[in-house]
């Protein structure tokens, strides 16, 4: 895994997020992403209205919101899937137009939709590899290929799948999850969106994509993760991100928050509990 | 959750547990053909206590070349079934490739066989293309457009062998596509065929196994490489059994029949695409989840035209190969059946109706039950009425022991 001396930097998800001070980012590095000013129509419809977000690198910021507030929006705006109806996003400082899926998957953006996109018929390795088989002299090169899905997995500490040549169809929810991120870190991603990941899993099944978002960020990837589940998000990430009826009303570290305030802020947009420095950061 | 990271290599298997394996794999719904070929043998004793030629090495051969032509519509019918499409039009699509070829060698135009055979394959591959056309680009039922295509080849294979005037029926003279079915490999050639694809198999295997080995990955255990490579040996020796004895009544007949040589090199070649290059396991991913492959950069639709005119050449190889066995092409083809016993083949073998799941050489296992039941019911002088139903009974069975697997099986849907 690539990881720039800048991100490490950033890489502190275990020393400022919580203390007192709640700053967790040093103001002086670049962000790894940046939104300024994102509005996205349809028509008539504003579905985001003037979104300001700083991603930093190595953290999990939390996207959280009502039904209908803007959050798949967001991340299908960041991922390519549209383009923004104005405004600009800035990777790693420098400002960038992501019009694709190719685009953003260049710089280094990977999403992993709820649907999480996997052939059921095919094995670990062959998910892992769909559309960008190793080959050797113009044939599949098997051994290549599992031999780095082994690693990936290893590196994510997935040590719950049998072997990588089991058929997906026959994995559980978390390994499947674990799977489609797997696939989505191995293509040198720097930032990984998690579209609502433990939605339809089970308790066991949720703490290991939990651990699996911590590991993602203490090897320096940002992670942006779409929850209603207010217990993972307060139990994950580093920052929060509240949208209420398009706009983004606030973000921070978590130390800002605390659940009621957070509830607060996704039912009616505002909160007079969170500290100051969260809507300014 | 555990956090500990689980590096260490996974050991192969011991022999000990290969039973074990085999057993979990059944009830898993993937137990590989072993009970096709179970019902195979059960078949082929019925038939033989019923009539003591079925076994005879003449009634065998007979029986494989009679399989060829399933084999091989059963072949251009996976391509389409593993992305979950059918071409119903495919036993046309041969009878034309057929008509064709014997219009323009054995008429007055007296083409030589190759430019009529690269014709006739290059019709059938467009009209395999043309339903890919319409099927994408307009995306309608595979279903539908091959149906519609099935009549409209049906109309123009009449067509052009009525207007022959030879009544309906032109006799091949001789020449290549004669050989195909009634020419023999020499029985040193099919000495050497056969052992050398067995051999090239056997190598294949155990090098696989031993790369796997070298790389630190699970490999198969060696008691299931060896009963693996038995069966290959078995089946190598079976074939010069009852190709190179003689089966000739009056004149000596030995060695391999061309067409069965063809139906070994399609098989093996489509098998290779499938299995070793990025086409095949597009074309699964593709029959498994279409938009997962598309979001992954897979160019979709390239390869479902590229299985669509796969399935065109391959009816019109196989056509070729009905043609010989007819000695000559005749308006009476019946494309629709033939095409069902394609599917059916198929199926029989293991390959899924719904797509994302199968081999090539399910068609070839299928293929044989089909005709064995064919031959075999012939033989036992049982008439069309019951091998219809004879046919219908074990296509069902096998769709049934599909779907009831599937549905404890590692694959969802």
């Amino acid at each position: 895994m690539e990881t720039t001396p800048e991100n490490m930097n950033l890489t502190s998800s275990d020393s400022g997020l919580s203390g007192p001070n709640g700053s967790g980012v040093d103001p002086s590095a670049p962000m790894l992403l940046s939104l300024r000013d994102i509005t996205k129509s349809f028509g008539a419809v504003q579905a985001l209205q003037h979104v300001d977000l700083d991603i930093p690198a190595g953290q999990v910021t939390a996207l959280i919101g009502d039904n209908g507030a803007g959050k798949s929006t967001l991340i299908k705006t960041i991922s390519g899937i549209w383009a923004p109806s104005s405004g600009t996003m800035y990777w790693q400082g420098k400002e960038v137009h992501v019009h694709t899926p190719r685009d953003a998957s260049h710089l280094g953006i990977a999403t992993v939709y709820q649907d999480l996109a996997l052939c059921d018929n095919l094995d670990i390795v062959q998910n892992m590899y769909l559309g960008r088989e190793d080959t050797k002299a113009g044939l599949l090169d098997e051994i290549s290929m599992e031999i780095t899905t082994k690693q990936t997995l290893a590196d994510l500490s997935v040590s719950t799948v049998k072997s990588v040549r089991q058929v997906v169809g026959s994995l559980s929810g978390g390994q499947r999850q674990a799977v489609a991120v797997a696939r989505a870190v191995m293509r040198e991603s720097k930032l990984v969106i998690l579209d609502e990941p433990t939605a339809a899993l089970g308790v066991s099944q949720t703490a290991q994509v939990l651990e699996l978002i911590r590991t993602l960020s203490s090897k320096g990837i940002a992670v942006l993760v779409i929850s209603h589940n207010l217990n993972d998000v307060f139990s994950v990430a580093d920052r929060i991100a509240v949208m209420y009826l398009g706009t983004l009303v606030s973000h921070g570290p978590i130390a800002n928050y605390d659940r009621n305030s957070a509830v607060e802020m996704i039912t009616t947009g505002r909160s007079d509990r969170v500290s100051a420095a969260a809507s300014s950061n | 959750m555990s956090t500990e990271t689980n590096t260490e290599v996974r050991t192969t298997p011991s022999n000990a547990n290969v039973l074990r394996l085999m057993m979990t794999r059944f009830r898993r719904g993937d137990s590989g053909m072993i009970p096709i070929v179970v019902g195979l043998i059960a078949l082929g004793a019925y038939f033989q206590i019923r009539s003591s030629v079925f076994l005879s090495v003449g009634n065998l051969s007979n029986l494989m070349v009679q399989a060829t032509i399933f084999v091989l519509l059963g072949i251009a019918e996976v391509w389409l079934l593993l992305l979950g499409e059918i071409d119903l039009s495919a036993g046309f699509n041969a009878g034309l490739a057929g008509g064709i070829s014997v219009i323009l060698t054995d008429t007055q135009f007296h083409w030589a066989w190759y430019f009529a055979v690269g014709l006739s394959l290059v019709v059938t591959t467009f009209f395999g293309a043309l339903w890919g056309f319409l099927v994408i680009g307009l995306r309608l039922p595979s279903f539908i457009v091959t149906l519609a295509g099935q009549l409209g080849l049906e109309g123009l294979v009449l067509w052009i062998i009525d207007s022959q005037g030879t009544g309906g029926a032109i006799s091949i003279h001789g020449g290549f596509l004669y050989d195909i079915v009634y020419a023999d490999l020499s029985t040193t050639f099919t000495w050497i065929f056969v052992v050398g694809t067995v051999l090239a198999l056997a190598v294949t295997l155990i090098r696989r196994n031993a790369n796997r080995a070298a790389r630190g990955l699970e490999s198969v255990p060696m008691a299931l490489l060896a009963l693996r490579i038995a069966g290959l040996s078995i089946a190598g020796g079976l074939l010069i059994w009852i190709f190179n004895s003689n089966r000739g009544k009056f004149t000596p007949i030995k060695g391999m029949p061309y067409a069965v040589l063809l139906v070994g090199a399609v098989l093996g070649i489509c098998t290779f695409i499938l299995n070793k290059t990025k086409p095949g396991r597009y074309i699964y991913a593709i029959g498994g989840n279409a938009e997962a492959a598309r979001r992954a950069g897979v160019a979709v639709n390239r390869y479902r035209l590229m299985a669509f005119m796969m399935t065109g050449l391959i009816s019109g190889i196989a056509g070729l190969v009905y043609a010989s066995n007819l000695n000559g092409a005749n308006d009476s083809i019946n494309g629709g059946t033939l095409v069902l016993y394609a599917v059916a083949s198929a199926v029989i073998g293991g390959t899924s109706l719904f797509g994302g799941r199968g081999k090539m050489v399910h068609a070839l296992i299928g293929g044989f039950v089909i005709a064995t039941i064919y031959n075999g019911m012939a033989l036992i002088q049982l008439g069309a009425p019951q091998q219809y139903i004879a046919t219908a009974l074990v296509l069902l069975a096998a769709v049934t022991i599909d779907s009831v697997a599937r549905r404890g099986s590692t694959l969802v849907r």
